[in-house]
Parts: structure tokens; sequence; C-alpha cells
């Protein structure tokens, strides 16, 4: 019930900052994305099935507010959550580096997807150019964050996993 | 003889279950969504109650912030700006003494044909920007304005005295702008002069220079560098005559039938922040 609470005031929090202050930065034209941080570590740290709902919640947001149809940004979230949750299987949470990786690989997924059904079905083929206009900067600047953000993140599970068990050795 | 049942049916739903269900139900509401557009919009409405205002407190904290370092960009700015203005306003003084007699003649000749004002105020509804796209492939936002003051799809919002974009959302206390420089909008346009149609779009490619495209203009047309582009009678959507930008880098297409080249937006689309939104709807015949 607590993790609850905490996700939701996370996702919602990521969302506002999205949507609102990180878009008025001076000197900045792109906005990195905040949700999808959340999405892989909760997949990363937590498994597969967090990683889904977090991703389903966090993409929903996006198709509700931003979406021509709901369902275009909840499914690639899910997917990015669940396959960063296959990845927590093989290896250790505690490798520094590995976060900023995980984040190269769910924003280059993340904006393949958004091209390949956003741009390239309506025929626009110039691959390269949106690789360094959109695809490279967006990347860039969101692994910068996540730098910053999985460190919070990773401390909120961590203090959370200790309430959970701390409530469950009570009941043992 | 006491036999318990033991019925225990455990039904241990696994990772890859979950997947398929959230993929299902994705793929389902897209499809539920693509058909019927108004089923989404009860679940928006109520999302939206909640987060719009606190989108509108951020964003208060947020530019108080930022306004501190903008202050000062600007005011570098504006000292150069200051300088040049200057040497315009005697440059326009000049040609306005001209422009003054034409347009008593103007209105003399008007006043001969009996033309009327075809050019009509239209009403408009002034909207603040709560939020933007939080993505950096589509460039829409929301207004703080939704059906509650008579706000509805397909209304043309504008800013500066330039075209925006058009409400493609609306709840009762916010809607949703897709702006004409979003990569999937296109615009149908003219010029006021000669008439020629040609089509604006946005295009993601241009979007760091400030442009948008323009293109299918007819190989005689008559639109030159730094012609004034308006929207055209003949769109579906959009009111005629609101200014969209000027064109720029007029070129031959290799197909020798047609020219395009670039669009400067009349908006200064960085730094946007309230807009008005015209509450006519354009007329057209398959209306529903």
């Amino acid at each position: 019930m607590k993790r609850l609470i905490v996700l939701a005031i996370i996702i919602l929090s990521s969302f506002l900052l999205q949507t609102t202050v990180l878009q008025s930065i001076p000197y900045l034209a792109i906005t990195p994305n905040l949700l999808l941080i959340v999405t892989f570590s909760f997949g990363f740290m937590r498994g597969r099935k967090e990683g889904i709902y977090v991703g389903f919640f966090c993409g929903l947001l996006m198709d509700l507010f931003y979406g021509d149809i709901i369902g275009y940004y909840t499914l690639v979230y899910v997917y990015v959550g669940y396959i960063n949750g296959i990845v927590s299987k093989y290896l250790v949470t505690d490798i520094v580096l590995l976060p900023l990786g995980l984040c190269l690989f769910s924003e280059l997924f993340y904006n393949t997807y958004v091209y390949i059904f956003g741009f390239l079905l309506r025929n626009r083929l110039n691959v390269i150019e949106y690789f360094n206009k959109v695809i490279m900067p967006e990347t860039v600047l969101t692994i910068f964050c996540t730098i910053f953000v999985y460190g919070i993140l990773l401390i909120i599970n961590q203090k959370l996993e200790v309430s959970e068990k701390k409530g469950a050795d009570k009941f043992a | 003889m006491k036999q318990k049942l033991d019925f225990k049916i455990k039904i241990h739903i696994t990772p890859k279950m979950t997947l398929f269900l959230a993929t299902i139900t994705c793929v389902g509401l897209m499809g539920v969504t693509y058909f019927s557009k108004p089923s989404a919009l009860t679940v928006k409405e109520a999302i939206g109650a909640v987060i719009v205002p606190m989108q509108e407190g951020i964003n208060e904290i947020g530019s108080w912030f930022f306004s501190l370092t903008e202050k000062q960009m600007k005011l570098e700015e504006a000292l150069a700006e200051n300088e040049a203005l200057k040497n315009e306003v005697v440059k326009l003084q000049e040609e306005l003494k001209g422009y003054q007699t034409d347009i008593y003649r103007l209105q003399e000749l008007e006043e001969l044909f009996e033309l009327k004002n075809t050019y009509q105020q239209y009403e408009t509804v002034g909207a603040t920007i709560v939020s933007k796209d939080p993505g950096n492939w589509y460039h829409k936002f929301t207004i703080n304005k939704g059906s509650k003051d008579g706000l509805a799809v397909n209304m043309n919002v504008i800013a500066d005295g330039g075209l925006v974009g058009i409400i493609t959302d609306v709840t009762e206390n916010f809607a949703t702008v897709r702006s004409i420089i979003s990569d999937d909008s296109s615009v149908s346009g003219t010029t006021a002069e000669s008439l020629d149609s040609c089509i604006v779009e946005g295009d993601l490619q241009l979007l760091n220079k400030g442009y948008l495209k323009l293109s299918y203009i007819n190989i005689d047309a008559n639109i030159n560098n730094d012609a004034e582009i308006i929207t055209s009678p003949i769109s579906d959507k959009y009111l005629p005559g609101l200014v969209i930008g000027y064109a720029k880098d007029i070129k031959e297409d290799s197909n020798r039938t047609t020219k395009s080249g670039y669009l400067v937006p009349k908006v200064d689309f960085a730094h946007l922040n309230e807009v008005l939104v015209i509450t006519t709807l354009k007329e057209t015949s398959d209306k529903k």
C-alpha cells in the first residue's frame, strides 16, 4: 500500500515536472524524458511486473494528455519496463554505470518506436536527420538526468524495501 | 468422516502474462479510441481536473525562477533592438505619409464599388498555456480554458496576430492545441496579393531553424520571398485570412511543376505564453 502511494507520487510528479518546468528551461530546446527514467528504473530495480505496472501508468498519462489515440505511448512504456525487468534477473543493481547503459537502451528503444510509427509510416525517411535533431539530444540529456534521478529513486526504493520487510516481520 | 475438500486454485500470474494482458489492453484501447474518440474524454476530464491546477501552480514557480536568468538575456536583446527600431521608426514615418494619401484614395474607391467588409472581426477568448507536450517529437500544448468557456474542437488559436494552431481535444476545463510547427500539422495557405495557393507543413527537421515547410506552390505562382502567407479560404478547418508567416528561400522543385521553400512563422513559438482562441468555427459542408 505504501509502495502504491509512493509510486503514484513519483509518477505524477515526474509528469508534472516534464510538462511544465523542464519545458521552460532557458537555452534548452528539448526535454529530458523523466517518465522513461522512472519506468526503466523500477523495471530494473523491482523486476518485470512492477516495470510493466509503472510503465503502464506513465504511458497512460502521456496518452491521456498528448496522445492522439490512447495506448500508443502506453505500449512502448510497458515494454521498456518489461525488458529492463528481464535485465535485472541477470545483472546486479549495484553497478554504478549500469543505469546509464539501461537509459541509453531505453531511450533508443522508445525513440525508435515513435519514429517508426509516428514518422516513418508517414514517409519521413530521413533517419539521420531525426537522429541528430531529436533522438541524440534527448538521449544525452536523459542520460545526464538519470545520474540524479536514478540515485533518488534507488534511495526511495531501498527505504521502501526496508519498511516492507519490517512490516512482514511483524506478522511472522 | 471429515474430509476437507481442499480446492486451492492458485493462479500464479507470471510477468509474461502481465505483459500479454497489458499489450492486449493497449491495442484494444488504441482500437477503441481510434474509432470513437469521445469515450476517452471522461477519463481525461477526471484526471485533468486534478492535474491541470497542479501544472498551473508549478508553472508559476518555474517561470518565476527562470525569469531571473531570462531577464538578463532579454535586456541585452532589448538594447540592441531599441537601436534598430529607432532607425526604423524614422524610415516608417516617411513611408506613412505616402500611405495616408493612398488610404483616402482606397476608401473612395471602395465606396465606389460598394465593397463589403469581408475581413470580419472574429470573437476571441484569451487563454494561458498550462503545459507542453513532454516528448520531443510533436508540439502540442494544453490551455486553461475548455468547453466551459465555449471552446470546441477545430477552433483556431492565434497569438501576436499570427496563427498558432488548432484545438484537437476539449474537456470541460482544458483543451489541447496542436501547433502549426508540429510535424503532423498542415495548413493550406495563400498570399493576400496573388491568391496563389500553397501548403504549410510543420517539419521537425526545420524546427531548429525556426522554419516551416512551404510546398505545392504552382510553378507559375507569384509567391516571392518575404510574401505574407495567410490561411486560405479553401481550408476546411482554418478560418480564412489569418496570417501564418512569411515565405523564404522559394525554389523550383526538381519536378519542374511546383515550387517550394520555407516559411518563417509570424508567432514566436519559443516564447509563447498567452494565446487567443477564435470561437468562430469554419462552416463546412460536412458538419456532423
